[in-house]
């Protein structure tokens, strides 16, 4: 266990240091000039040229990187020039709102994808498992970014019952905490449905039928034990992808997190808050991948002993 | 998509499957044949609708991205303008028509997708193919480089890259391919690993072919076909990426409008004019059913194995 510990630790320092290296790179060997892109196109000379140096870039490349690693190391992004303070500091205060949407969107889709796939999966072929795989359906091909526009007119400006956005009580989480869930709900739904349709013929399931059990207790006793093991893997790493969905639910909300402000911050041109929000996304979504092989690897010991 | 008809039976209705009648596989198989069949028709003839009325669309009905006409802005779906013309769709905050908004974003959505499945699809492949024929150190440079961008959310990868080239067609195309050609890469290595010791290769080696001939003739063919199911499953993806980076302001400019950014403009006119964020929102889902539902019922009837890729 140690060894497969040590092995996934390294693994996702690696994949950081990857995103560190790429958005390292992309910012410098952009075609054009850093200093222009940040200062914008009616900057001065002189401007652009003081910034350059501040920035370092008249260094050469394999210098500029260095002390890059070091900022990153510390945790040092420079300043927000709009807000002048640490940018990543900025990003951090927004974080906590970013993961209350996070878990309210993972506990959302695992309630509602876990039940809806157990009824797809009692009422197999029957009029309920054709309305749950339809839906599973539309939930993965409708853009979130729609359907939370959709819900804005439906349920705040038509029946007036939600909040259209901004950040506040219970009742401003559950539009954005829906929209975001959907794609996550779909998935769960098709895992726990073929999870569970692959063992109803499965020796110990006929056996716990034998023992005269109910239907009901053969699935949530028995039968589900099957189906959890993928449905933890892929809800561990759909919660990553929910930080990465977040940006444009957020954007629909107004909800005041780190999504937000990076797409506020590409527009005011502040790189170095964009620098800051993508690497904090990307850190959380490496830890939270780290936990879940972690995870899996307890719960499956086949795992860490294959390779 | 799962397809109900070919799981097993629960035990609700187990009496039956335990006790078939000999006629009853047969019959299964047919009516799944045929529904595979029917959704592959019916999603066809959706994709055909869209292509068509992306292609002629615009020729019919002008859309100019800089025109205004403040006399007939926020007009409902069906209004009769002053020009002449009824608006279908209603018309938009500078009284544009919606519809013909529709007809060339479509134009533009179509354009950027299948752009970026030829660039990611001929980027992947290649790289799938020298992973999967040579091996080695090279396989393992790849592989890792895939598993590194898989482990980070691509739409992030897209934002940033997105944010620093800028808003324009051909910066889509490039940000997407970035973050769609592992899968292709992914799909033609595990394909070429089960080709490249095949008889009909190692005879073709034998008669003295070159690594290129071989490449060529004998593996990339046997690789087109799952290719083609994975790109059209992508296909819906990318279009939807493409709408979300739009959305924010970061995929097509102004000129060229696609839905995604339509759908944008509308948000400031929930209030007096649902049309413009809705219609078109609802015309974006149905294409992107289109292609998963095809994507699938193609994966089903020529390679069901690709199921878990």
């Amino acid at each position: 266990m140690t060894a497969y510990l040590f092995r996934r630790t390294l693994f996702a320092v690696f994949v950081l240091w990857g995103a560190v290296t790429v958005v390292f790179l992309v910012l410098r060997l952009v075609p054009g000039d850093p200093a222009q892109l940040i200062l914008g196109s009616d900057a001065t000379q002189d401007e652009i040229a003081r910034l350059r140096e501040q920035m370092g870039l008249n260094r050469p490349l394999v210098v500029q990187y260095g002390i890059y690693l070091g900022d990153v190391v510390r945790f040092d992004f420079g300043d927000s020039y709009r807000y002048h303070s640490d940018a990543m500091g900025l990003v951090m205060g927004r974080f906590p709102l970013t993961l209350q949407l996070a878990v309210v969107a993972m506990v959302i889709g695992l309630v509602l994808g876990i039940s809806l796939g157990v009824v797809g999966a009692l009422r197999v072929n029957r009029l309920a498992d054709r309305v749950v795989s339809v839906f599973a359906l539309l939930s993965q091909s409708m853009p979130s970014f729609w359907i939370g526009i959709m819900f804005i007119l439906v349920f705040a400006r038509q029946l007036h019952w939600l909040a259209s956005g901004g950040h506040g009580g219970f009742d401003r989480l559950v539009l954005p905490g829906i929209t975001l869930a959907l794609p996550l709900i779909a998935i769960l739904i098709r895992l726990t449905r073929s999870g569970l349709l692959d063992v109803v013929h499965e020796n110990y399931i006929q056996t716990a039928r034998a023992k005269g059990l109910s239907e009901r207790l053969v699935i949530f006793l028995h039968a589900i034990r099957n189906a959890l093991i993928p449905i933890v893997t892929v809800a561990g790493l759909e919660f990553g992808k929910l930080l990465g969905g977040a940006v444009i639910v957020e954007t629909v909300f107004s909800w005041p997190g780190v999504g937000r402000l990076l797409i506020d911050s590409i527009s005011a041109r502040d790189y170095n808050v964009v620098q800051a929000a993508i690497l904090l996304i990307a850190c959380g979504f490496v830890l939270i991948n780290l936990v879940v092989d972690v995870l899996y690897g307890y719960l499956d010991p086949r795992i860490r002993l294959g390779r | 998509m799962d397809r109900p008809t070919e799981q097993v039976l629960p035990r609700n209705d187990s009496k039956a499957a335990d006790n078939p009648t000999p006629s009853d596989p047969p019959v299964a198989a047919r009516t799944r044949v045929k529904i595979g069949r029917l959704r592959i028709i019916a999603s066809l003839s959706v994709i055909a609708l869209y292509v068509v009325a992306a292609v002629i669309g615009p020729i019919l009905l002008k859309y100019d991205p800089v025109a205004t006409d403040l006399g007939s802005r926020l007009k409902p779906p069906g209004t009769l303008l002053p020009s002449g013309h009824t608006a279908i769709f209603g018309t938009d905050q500078v009284g544009q028509d919606v519809l013909a908004q529709m007809l060339q974003g479509a134009r533009v959505s179509i354009t950027v997708g299948l752009a970026t499945l030829v660039l990611a699809g001929v980027i992947g492949v290649a790289a799938g193919i020298a992973a999967g024929y040579f091996g080695g150190w090279l396989d393992t440079v790849l592989m890792r480089l895939a598993d590194v961008q898989l482990t980070f959310p691509s739409i992030l990868l897209a934002i940033f890259i997105a944010s620093i080239l800028g808003p324009s067609v051909v910066n889509v195309v490039i940000v997407l391919s970035i973050s769609n050609w592992v899968t292709f890469a992914r799909v033609t290595r595990s394909q070429v690993l089960g080709l490249k010791n095949r008889d009909f290769v190692d005879a073709t080696r034998t008669l003295g072919a070159r690594t290129w001939h071989l490449v060529t003739r004998s593996i990339l063919p046997s690789v087109i076909a799952p290719i083609l199911v994975v790109a059209t499953v992508e296909l819906g993806h990318v279009i939807l990426a493409e709408a979300s980076l739009s959305f924010l302001g970061l995929g097509t400019p102004a000129s060229t409008p696609s839905w995604g950014m339509t759908i944008a403009n509308g948000r400031d006119y929930l209030s007096n004019a649902w049309w413009i964020s809705t219609i078109p929102g609802i015309g974006l889902a149905i294409l992107v059913i289109g292609f998963g539902v095809l994507g699938d019922a193609l994966r089903d009837r020529f390679d069901p194995r690709l199921r878990s890729m």
